[in-house]
């Protein structure tokens, strides 16, 4: 202890020097925006090849698991397809001659890294600016909602999850369409906390939640989870409602992108809102 | 006389409003910026211990900062110029060490001293302070173009002081 003491002493001038030098640049990177920029694209960058490189060999040990998700999510989407129905009523022909303009672009992604265990936990993906993706889009998987892109690099992109305490999403009740918001209070990773329900709503447990659509980040219908447990809050019009969220955190692997080509038209729209 | 600390707490006060109102604003050629407050660094007494040195050019840097709303860069080139000052000063002594109370000046220094230790310095301050500023190594020349003209104009602006500063007491 006393050798270290003693080496600071020698070189405390260099020290010195290296604390308030250190100290000036945290100051340019917090208070700089064009400098804060470019150097979270450095380190995101950085950490993120490194994690590439880790993930690479990591990946190996979940291939079978991996594997018989992706069997499954893609029997799931060939029932989906039109060709597997067959035309029930063959008198009756209704040409349906909407055209269907594209709004969502999936773009899937591989997890590089994520937490779950701290208050807000973040994503980081392998997918960025040179994929097309955006800033505050939606991320889904195979069985609900993710989270949202936070910061965007060349080649990969973070992202705060649902269990996040900035985490606000607009979900509905599937079966009488009443939505709230969900939000995550930092205690569990499989639960999640509705808010603004009123108490006349009739709530059963194990009710689906999906995505209300409201914001241009996730579409509507998404699955989001289920009713856990709900009570009245004493000394309010609300319920306190728990949700079980379909989506498991701790094994993310795969996701997907969403990219909303409407998203800019929306938002013009919802603008006008604040205006008056 | 006033007190050497005084003088020199004066004159940090003086070199940073001198900087910010008036100087900020000469923009020679529209990248050409003088940065005279260097000069308090530069004028420093050469028995100043280093610590103390560091710690006055991390004020007068953050001094500089909060008026041109940069805040931190400044302070990195002239804390990074203060911590060369020793070395410059240890390269460029006399044979017999510097005496006691000696000032760093062209009065009690020489023309020619002067102007290397002044030079040194003001470079490397400048280098810093202009890399930082644009945060990457793309354009390295027309940046060094930009250090080279604006240290030469800061180095005409302290020799001037100098004449200026110890007049009167000739």
């Amino acid at each position: 202890m006393r050798n270290l003491v003693n080496l600071f002493w020698k070189y405390q001038f260099t020290l010195l020097f290296l604390l308030l030098e250190f100290v000036a640049f945290a100051l340019i990177v917090q208070y700089n925006k064009v400098h804060k920029a470019r150097f979270l694209n450095m380190s995101s960058a950085v950490a993120g090849s490194v994690y590439q490189a880790t993930n690479n060999i990591t990946d190996y040990f979940t291939l079978k698991r991996i594997n018989r998700e992706l069997a499954r999510e893609n029997a799931k989407l060939r029932t989906m397809s039109k060709d597997v129905f067959i035309k029930y009523r063959g008198e009756l022909v209704s040409i349906d001659d909407t055209l269907y303009k594209q709004q969502y672009k999936y773009l899937g992604a591989k997890v590089v890294n994520s937490t779950t265990n701290r208050r807000n936990n973040i994503l980081i993906l392998d997918r960025g600016r040179n994929q097309g993706v955006e800033p505050e889009s939606g991320i889904i998987c195979a069985n609900g909602i993710v989270g949202v892109i936070k910061d965007v690099s060349a080649n990969y992109c973070s992202a705060i999850s649902v269990l996040h305490k900035n985490t606000r999403i607009s979900a509905s009740i599937k079966k009488n369409n009443y939505y709230g918001i969900l939000k995550w209070d930092g205690k569990d990773p499989q639960y999640a906390t509705l808010a603004d329900i009123p108490k006349h709503v009739p709530l059963a447990l194990g009710d689906q939640l999906i995505t209300r659509g409201s914001s241009a980040i996730f579409p509507a219908g998404i699955g989001i989870g289920t009713i856990a447990m709900f009570e009245a809050i004493p000394g309010s019009n609300f319920y306190y409602v728990k949700v079980k969220l379909s989506t498991d955190f701790r094994n993310l692997s795969y996701v997907y992108v969403i990219k909303n080509l409407l998203k800019e038209e929306q938002l013009e729209l919802e603008a006008t809102f604040e205006d008056d | 006389m006033i007190s050497p600390v005084l003088h020199n707490v004066l004159r940090f006060f003086f070199l940073i409003v001198l900087q910010v109102l008036i100087l900020n604003n000469i923009n020679l050629g529209g990248f050409i910026n003088p940065y005279l407050y260097v000069l308090f660094i530069l004028m420093l007494p050469m028995e100043t211990p280093g610590w103390l040195v560091l710690l006055s050019a991390f004020f007068l840097g953050l001094g500089i900062d909060v008026f041109m709303q940069t805040l931190g860069i400044h302070v990195a080139a002239s804390v990074f110029m203060a911590y060369c000052r020793q070395y410059v000063l240890r390269l460029l002594s006399p044979r017999e060490g510097y005496d006691f109370g000696l000032q760093p000046s062209i009065r009690d220094m020489g023309f020619v001293w002067y102007l290397s230790f002044a030079g040194i310095l003001i470079l490397l301050h400048h280098c810093l302070l202009f890399f930082v500023e644009v945060f990457r190594f793309s354009e390295f020349f027309s940046t060094m173009g930009r250090v080279m003209l604006s240290a030469f104009f800061t180095l005409l602006l302290v020799v001037l002081s100098q004449f200026l500063a110890y007049k009167k007491s000739q």
